[in-house]
């Protein structure tokens, strides 16, 4: 029998709007086939993260654009300022991937924090390759879903 | 003594019940920060070193200006003043 596994997916939803998910294609890939980055500004629910807006930021990494980032803290703190002005906050993180994997690198785990979203898009000459979200539990990404529609009542 | 708002990013909330400001008093930065992580235990190590810096994975802003550019922690804080703790947000594709 084999030991008991804990599941790998979060205990959170991202939901974002199809035209939302479209921006931030236009925004990755017009950076490919360098790194591009941002924030999510929504509302952080138990389970489910509503994204209301897509923001892309500065990336201050020069020495390796293409394949590292760092967000640029002036932007990060501008829309921390104009999300709480209306109600919003910063609830997740996102970034491309030229040419790799949407899934977290060991560069993205050094740096994470819990209690955001991270999404990760990949990008490749030919357009946005794919679009997955993760969150930090412990040491760990794991999985949280993408959800493209208000699934509740 | 001049009383200021820190604000807290959501990734350590966890360390303040929740909130997402919190108000406190100091003269300067740093007093400011250890006043708060006293308040709340658990922040200190969040976003101070053992060596009372600022840790790196961590900015400090004074309403626009990051201390880094500042005075550091001897930062002066005057009334009303908002502390902006900002996440270093970085990472990479390989």
């Amino acid at each position: 029998m084999s030991p008991l596994r804990a599941v790998e997916t979060a205990s959170t939803q991202l939901w974002l709007p199809a035209v939302l998910q479209h921006e931030l294609s236009r925004f990755a890939q017009a950076s490919y086939p360098l790194e591009a980055c941002g924030l999510l500004v929504g509302r952080a629910g138990d389970t489910k993260i509503d994204t209301v807006r897509v923001v892309p930021a500065r990336n201050l990494n020069l020495e390796r654009p293409e394949d590292r980032y760092l967000l640029d803290p002036q932007d990060f703190l501008a829309t921390d300022r104009a999300a709480r002005a209306e109600g919003l906050e910063i609830v997740g993180i996102w970034h491309s991937h030229p040419d790799h994997p949407a899934r977290p690198s060991g560069t993205d785990l050094e740096s994470a924090w819990e209690g955001y979203s991270y999404l990760i898009i990949s990008t490749t000459a030919d357009g946005a390759a794919a679009l997955r979200s993760w969150r930090l539990v412990g040491d760990r990404f794991v999985e949280e879903a993408v959800e493209q529609e208000d699934t509740e009542p | 003594m001049s009383q200021a708002t820190v604000r807290i990013p959501a990734p350590l909330r966890s360390f303040t019940g929740g909130a997402a400001e919190v108000a406190v008093e100091g003269d300067t930065v740093g007093e400011v920060l250890r006043s708060l992580s006293e308040i709340h235990s658990g922040l200190k190590q969040q976003i101070l070193t053992d060596k009372d810096g600022v840790r790196d994975f961590v900015n400090i802003f004074v309403d626009n200006k990051n201390i880094r550019s500042l005075a550091g922690l001897e930062s002066p804080v005057t009334e009303d003043a908002v502390i902006y703790i900002v996440p270093a947000v970085a990472g990479g594709g390989s």
